[in-house]
């Protein structure tokens, strides 16, 4: 969250504070920190591309005359001999949301200097991420191996596969890249560099709290896209 | 009087630092949880058709809604950043709009071409 005192600038609220803030031939983001802001950006840059990927999909999806193949049927998991639709899916998408809990706490308890609390946190989130990649790999074997291919498959239209290797993958490679993150931040958090000002790599900036919560605004993000691509791709 | 000025500077300079509550965040998570199943639910019992794709946009936007606002924080920033954010949507749902029309005639072409067999 941003400060919300500012030496030297009196902070309006809502569109009136928008209207100084931007006008002020000052920093433009009020209160927020650098690093902030750029993942800010960064996600939003991010969002265009998992857009690009959701809308071709409804283009592919909707332009072909041959009959999408019934999502609920081929992500089915048999429990005792019975098909359960989307188990896999639905507990997939129960434990991103458990980690992104985690890491919202996370990040609370790391402004109010609860090391110990902050760094379990963040093991928790990681966990999570590695369950959930884990169990898209589980996903993706079990797809292979009935046969669904980026250029074919034997349960409908033929762009499914390629949609959902691309959709999936891309989506998947961002929660792989967030696990990495989240396991290096937990050593960073319980090896206490953010009490002693240990300076990052690449960067001048001392080790503060705040990169706490610009990890938790990637992770939230990851979080997001799936929220879409459960809906779209999963269940629609 | 100056006693309750200090007062009010103290009780100013904790809301500085202060965090939100821990509450706020739990019951966000659990919010999440019941409308991750309630989505799930409207695979479960099978609904089709507008009411399917109306639940499921519903259930989603209401996720994604908590999750900008809540656990990413939108809700407490300054309007400068967060219209920064969140106009750029505009432009997705231009582009949504424009490939509806575009995969409306490639399906009426193909449906023309390969099934019809042209004029």
């Amino acid at each position: 969250m941003s400060e919300q005192k500012i030496d030297g600038f009196e902070l309006k609220p809502g569109f009136k504070g928008m209207a100084s803030d931007t006008g002020s031939d000052q920093t433009m983001f009020k209160g927020v920190h650098w690093g902030k802001a750029m993942m800010w950006i960064f996600l939003l840059s991010d969002t265009f591309v998992f857009s690009c990927f959701l809308i071709s999909y409804m283009k592919g999806r909707g332009s072909t005359i041959v009959d999408w193949p019934n999502t609920s049927e081929v992500f089915s998991l048999y429990v005792g001999g019975v098909p359960v639709p989307l188990l896999l899916i639905a507990i997939m998408t129960f434990v991103l949301i458990t980690s992104s809990g985690t890491m919202a706490l996370a990040v609370k308890y790391g402004y109010e200097k609860n090391r110990k609390m902050c760094g379990w946190l963040i093991l928790a989130t990681a966990v999570g991420g590695l369950t959930f990649v884990g169990m898209q790999v589980f996903e993706w074997s079990k797809l292979i191996h009935e046969g669904v291919r980026p250029w074919g498959n034997p349960f409908g239209a033929s762009q499914f596969g390629s949609f959902f290797f691309m959709i999936t993958g891309f989506h998947g490679f961002h929660v792989s890249i967030g696990v990495i993150f989240l396991f290096i931040y937990t050593y960073k958090v319980f090896a206490g560099h953010y009490e002693s000002k240990k300076r990052g790599w690449f960067t001048k900036m001392k080790g503060d709290y705040v990169e706490i919560e610009i990890l938790g605004l990637y992770w939230h993000f990851v979080d997001l896209v799936w929220v879409f691509i459960f809906a779209f791709f999963y269940l629609w | 009087m100056e006693e309750t000025n200090k007062m009010n500077e103290t009780t100013k300079k904790d809301e500085q630092t202060s965090t939100q509550k821990i509450g706020i965040y739990l019951w966000i998570w659990l919010l999440l949880f019941v409308l991750s199943f309630f989505s799930y639910m409207v695979d479960w019992y099978q609904f089709q058709g507008m009411l399917r794709w109306s639940l499921i946009l519903f259930f989603m936007f209401l996720k994604a809604g908590l999750i900008m606002a809540f656990f990413m924080h939108l809700f407490w920033e300054r309007y400068a950043l967060v219209n920064v954010l969140l106009w750029p949507m505009t432009a997705i749902a231009c582009f949504i709009f424009l490939m509806t029309a575009e995969f409306k005639y490639t399906l009426f072409s193909r449906f023309f071409y390969f099934v019809v067999g042209g004029a």
